[in-house]
């Protein structure tokens, strides 16, 4: 029973992944006009139009084109960048591990003290903790990435000056150097994030403080602090799994934004340079690494989960 | 049931009325043209100039006022379309139930899997910079979201034995799913509409942030704040002020919100 539900869980995540492909690499055919055309403007010679039609492999029928592209993945292979003539598999590796090692550091500090933030605001439901953690987190979830992230530049570097206002990370730092490069852009997603898991996190343990076996516990006399962790936690921690897997899932795609504020050299900002100078293969094998990182920690949401919560094994 | 409006609902309230307010009024009160250059550069807030200029000198507030159209405007759009496919799609699923709601719900659990910034990045490469490819991706993207409430919203209301009896009098579906089950489902869905607008927003506005939103010299609030980037390192606040104000719009909306769901929720 366990076994087929996480196997139907991890079928539907490859059907997504396969749809998510499929969608990316033949938006070009489901989207109307002539891309290459587009590109180059109405000026364009016809000779260049087809050059350029070639080069992206619009020649080509699309299902070929697409199992091309699928076997060329499995080789590491993800063509040639149109605006820099490089290999695409190379501008994105050298960008993949900056990307990692931001939304990781942000992970690391946002996660732990999200949770007991919100374990905090549980505990102290309506009371004067619960309702300012409530609007501050309330007041980050409203604001966008960068207005917290030139707050924070305006605060932190041009006024205190401790970080850099721009993260340029390079390999030759080393690692406090690189920490304290990457701190301005770190907390501007622990600020965005910290703020959902908070609210997730407290939202999840207050029913579970509100049933009967937690009131009976605190008749009998059980300290506060052994409710929590011994008789809320377990029952709590199904969702909360969860919610630390959105909170990655999140910071996968919220790094895109917070990337262009710092001019950061990862991922995301190559992706939206890529948009700009419509460099469709960078932009294609972006889109695909990115929804591939969020498909997969949205599968093992669910599949943690269900081995979590013994009561998700037998859907009504 | 407390009908009353509490003081963080007014505020909301207030702050929404004056967003809608500068969308639709903005150019008529502006004191100055969205394109016009009237004075220098990143002037200091004057009593010529309120907020200050921009980075090509044009005047702060103005600017704000044109965006309020184009960034309220076309969020409002998102989330109107994105309304009509989810909740039609919703009440659908729950009143035919069957197979129609299997097939619908295992295709919307797929494409609810998908991060909406990076299909949305992916549609701007190809099609370049387009106003109608983004409100159709974003639109659908996100009346997912809206179906799954509305089918959750509408299949408890199903159920109810007033549904059953027009059924039994042999009203159409159609018939039922207007005159019984969306009135009763309007609360919950009022709500979303507000959160789903709050998303919609944000999202046009790190897009025109992102130089991938609407292009210039239109004025809106993402894009200002990208112009404007460069000042902060000057010690100046202009980039601030147009990413205020989109938060205080959110913040709003999120605030009514609050309001409406406590007040749907039975005591």
């Amino acid at each position: 029973m366990l076994w087929s539900l996480i196997g139907q869980r991890v079928f539907w995540g490859c059907v997504t992944l396969f749809v998510v492909s499929v969608l990316i690499f033949l938006g070009t055919e489901i989207l109307p006009g002539d891309v290459a055309q587009s590109i180059l403007g109405q000026e364009a010679t016809p000779e260049a139009v087809a050059a350029l039609r070639h080069d992206l492999g619009l020649d080509v029928p699309p299902l070929q084109r697409y199992l091309d592209w699928v076997g060329g993945l499995l080789r590491g292979d993800l063509g040639l960048s149109l605006a820099s003539r490089k290999p695409v598999a190379e501008l994105v590796g050298a960008r993949l591990g900056n990307t990692f090692f931001l939304a990781g550091t942000a992970a690391l500090v946002a996660i732990p003290l999200s949770l007991a933030l919100g374990l905090l605001a549980a505990l102290h439901q309506d009371r004067m903790l619960d309702r300012g953690l409530s609007v501050s987190s309330l007041i980050a979830i409203s604001a966008p990435e960068f207005l917290i992230g030139y707050i924070l530049v305006y605060l932190l570097s041009v006024h205190a000056g401790i970080f850099p206002a721009l993260s340029r990370l390079t390999q030759r730092m080393d690692l406090l150097e690189q920490l304290r490069t990457i701190a301005l852009p770190c907390l501007t997603l622990t600020a965005v994030v910290a703020a959902h898991t908070l609210r997730m996190t407290r939202a999840s343990i207050i029913p579970v403080l509100a049933q009967p076996y937690i009131e009976t516990a605190l008749l009998k006399g059980v300290s506060r602090a052994r409710i929590v962790v011994v008789h809320a936690f377990p029952n709590a921690l199904a969702p909360i799994i969860s919610v630390v897997m959105l909170t990655l899932a999140y910071l996968v795609v919220g790094v895109v934004v917070v990337e262009v504020v710092f001019s950061y050299p990862g991922m995301g900002k190559l992706m939206v340079d890529g948009v700009a100078k419509r460099d469709i293969p960078l932009v294609q094998a972006c889109g695909l690494l990115f929804a591939s990182v969020y498909i997969l920690l949205n599968l093992l949401a669910d599949v943690l989960a269900v081995l979590a919560n013994p009561r998700l094994r037998h859907p009504k | 049931m407390n009908r009353r409006l509490t003081l963080a609902a007014r505020m909301g309230l207030a702050i929404i009325l004056l967003n809608i307010f500068a969308a639709l009024a903005g150019p008529a009160v502006a004191p100055y043209g969205e394109t016009d250059i009237v004075a220098d550069v990143w002037q200091s807030p004057s009593a010529e100039h309120w907020l200050g200029t921009d980075n090509l000198g044009r005047d702060m507030l103005s600017r704000l006022l044109y965006g309020a159209q184009n960034t309220v405007l076309l969020a409002l759009l998102i989330t109107a379309i994105s309304f009509l496919v989810g909740t039609m799609l919703g009440l659908t699923a729950a009143v035919v139930g069957g197979w129609v709601d299997q097939a619908l719900g295992r295709g919307i659990d797929v494409v609810m899997a998908f991060p909406t910034l990076i299909l949305s990045l992916v549609v701007l490469t190809i099609t370049g910079s387009s106003i109608p490819a983004l409100v159709a991706v974003v639109a659908l993207l996100d009346s997912t979201r809206v179906f799954r409430l509305s089918r959750a919203v509408a299949r408890d209301i199903a159920v109810m034995d007033y549904v059953e009896a027009a059924r039994l009098r042999g009203e159409r579906i159609w018939w039922v799913m207007r005159h019984e089950v969306l009135p009763n489902a309007l609360p919950p869905l009022v709500a979303e509409f507000g959160l789903r607008f709050c998303f919609a927003s944000l999202f046009i506005s790190s897009l025109s942030f992102l130089g991938l939103g609407l292009q210039p010299p239109q004025a809106d609030w993402g894009g200002m704040v990208r112009d404007n980037a460069n000042a902060i390192s000057f010690g100046l606040l202009v980039p601030l002020f147009p990413a205020l104000a989109l938060a205080l719009l959110t913040v709003g909306v999120n605030l009514v919100v609050d309001w409406l769901m406590k007040r749907s929720q039975p005591r």
